[in-house]
């Protein structure tokens, strides 16, 4: 399949808006890990060979406690699971893709990058430049990603009180605009209700597990509610299967 | 370096849950129950981060104008809810953000 430069580049601009929102987050683990007195090859290395922002959040903080190291990475494989579920409803696109093209395609695998390309999906589902599109959100994601938590290790060791900004504001704010469009139906509202009023219910339960119950309750409202359109949809989609057979 | 097996721990149960789907892309079907469900996993687990990241600050509920990132949600839930734009929606809950933040010191 050749790669189409134009889309990757599409796949770069249209995630602009989330790395802007990001680069905060990048800074302020920057400067955290470095305050938290991780070398400065660890504090990239992390950045370099995890690249997923909650994780490496989970450990700083956990660090700062003197947790356990099994308990860190158990921690950050649940703060990961989110990841399965994005990477799962990819699969229809990724059946195409070449075997050793996922492997980095996974690895490049974040909320921004997710939320950019499963908006371009929910657009056009056949997709023949699928793979230019995300690599170009992903590669763009990634290399910034690196940028700022290089520019927060530097600036952190100058400014130690980054923490107490509240920059991570701007991810809240660049989660609700990756949301808000996604609500078109009664199903889809009832979902994000659910979530919401089951994550003030959780928030307290240990290791983000509150994350994954919320998600899930919210995610059986959104199917039970939605069944009606569905089967409709899906009706469609196995009347397209058999013309196509 | 025990913590650098911490960073090779991390990137191993970092990449698999992500690349576990995407290997078996093509290979096995999702039955369309499934696949209706992970349509609905943006919007639920980021709406969950979102609602935990703003209501609850310092591990406790807070419904109050004192809560600057609330503030800041809400502003930019409006905005992408009525002009569907996102670079104004995350501009304005930025700026909101730092006013708030420049009251309350004032």
């Amino acid at each position: 399949m050749p790669l189409s430069t134009r889309t990757f580049l599409l796949g770069a601009r249209d995630t602009t808006p989330l790395i802007i929102a990001a680069a905060p987050f990048g800074l302020v683990y920057g400067a955290l890990a470095i305050n938290q007195g991780l070398s400065e090859a660890l504090v990239m290395a992390m950045s370099i060979f995890v690249f997923a922002g909650a994780s490496q959040f989970v450990t700083i903080a956990l660090l700062a406690s003197a947790t356990a190291f099994p308990v860190i990475l158990a921690t950050v494989f649940i703060v990961n699971l989110r990841h399965m579920l994005y990477a799962a409803s990819l699969m229809p696109q990724l059946a195409k893709v070449s075997a050793w093209l996922r492997i980095p395609m996974a690895f490049w695998l974040t909320d921004e990058t997710f939320a950019t390309v499963s908006n371009r999906v929910s657009r056009a589902k056949d997709d023949k430049h699928f793979t230019a599109y995300y690599l170009g959100s992903a590669i763009f994601m990634y290399s910034s990603w690196l940028f700022f938590s290089w520019l927060g290790m530097t600036l952190g060791q100058k400014i130690p009180d980054i923490k107490s900004w509240g920059l991570d504001v701007a991810m809240v704010i660049a989660f609700v605009t990756i949301v808000v469009p996604l609500l078109k139906n009664y199903a889809d509202w009832a979902c994000a209700l659910t979530a919401g009023v089951s994550a003030i219910l959780t928030y307290h339960w240990p290791h983000q597990t509150g994350l994954l119950f919320s998600s899930f309750i919210a995610i059986a409202v959104g199917v039970a509610l939605g069944y009606k359109n569905n089967t409709v949809i899906t009706a469609i989609k196995t009347k397209e299967k058999t013309k196509n057979v | 370096m025990s913590d650098w097996l911490l960073i090779a721990g991390m990137a191993v149960l970092t990449f698999v849950p992500r690349y576990i789907p995407f290997g078996l892309a093509g290979k096995v079907t999702i039955p369309p129950l499934i696949s209706q469900a992970l349509s609905y996993v943006p919007i639920a687990v980021l709406t969950v981060i979102i609602v935990q990241t703003t209501l609850i600050r310092d591990r406790e509920v807070v419904l109050t104008v004192q809560n600057h990132h609330l503030i800041a949600a809400i502003v930019a839930f409006f905005v992408s809810l009525m002009t569907k734009h996102q670079f104004l929606a995350i501009g304005l809950g930025l700026v909101s953000f730092l006013m708030m933040k420049w009251l309350s010191f004032g």
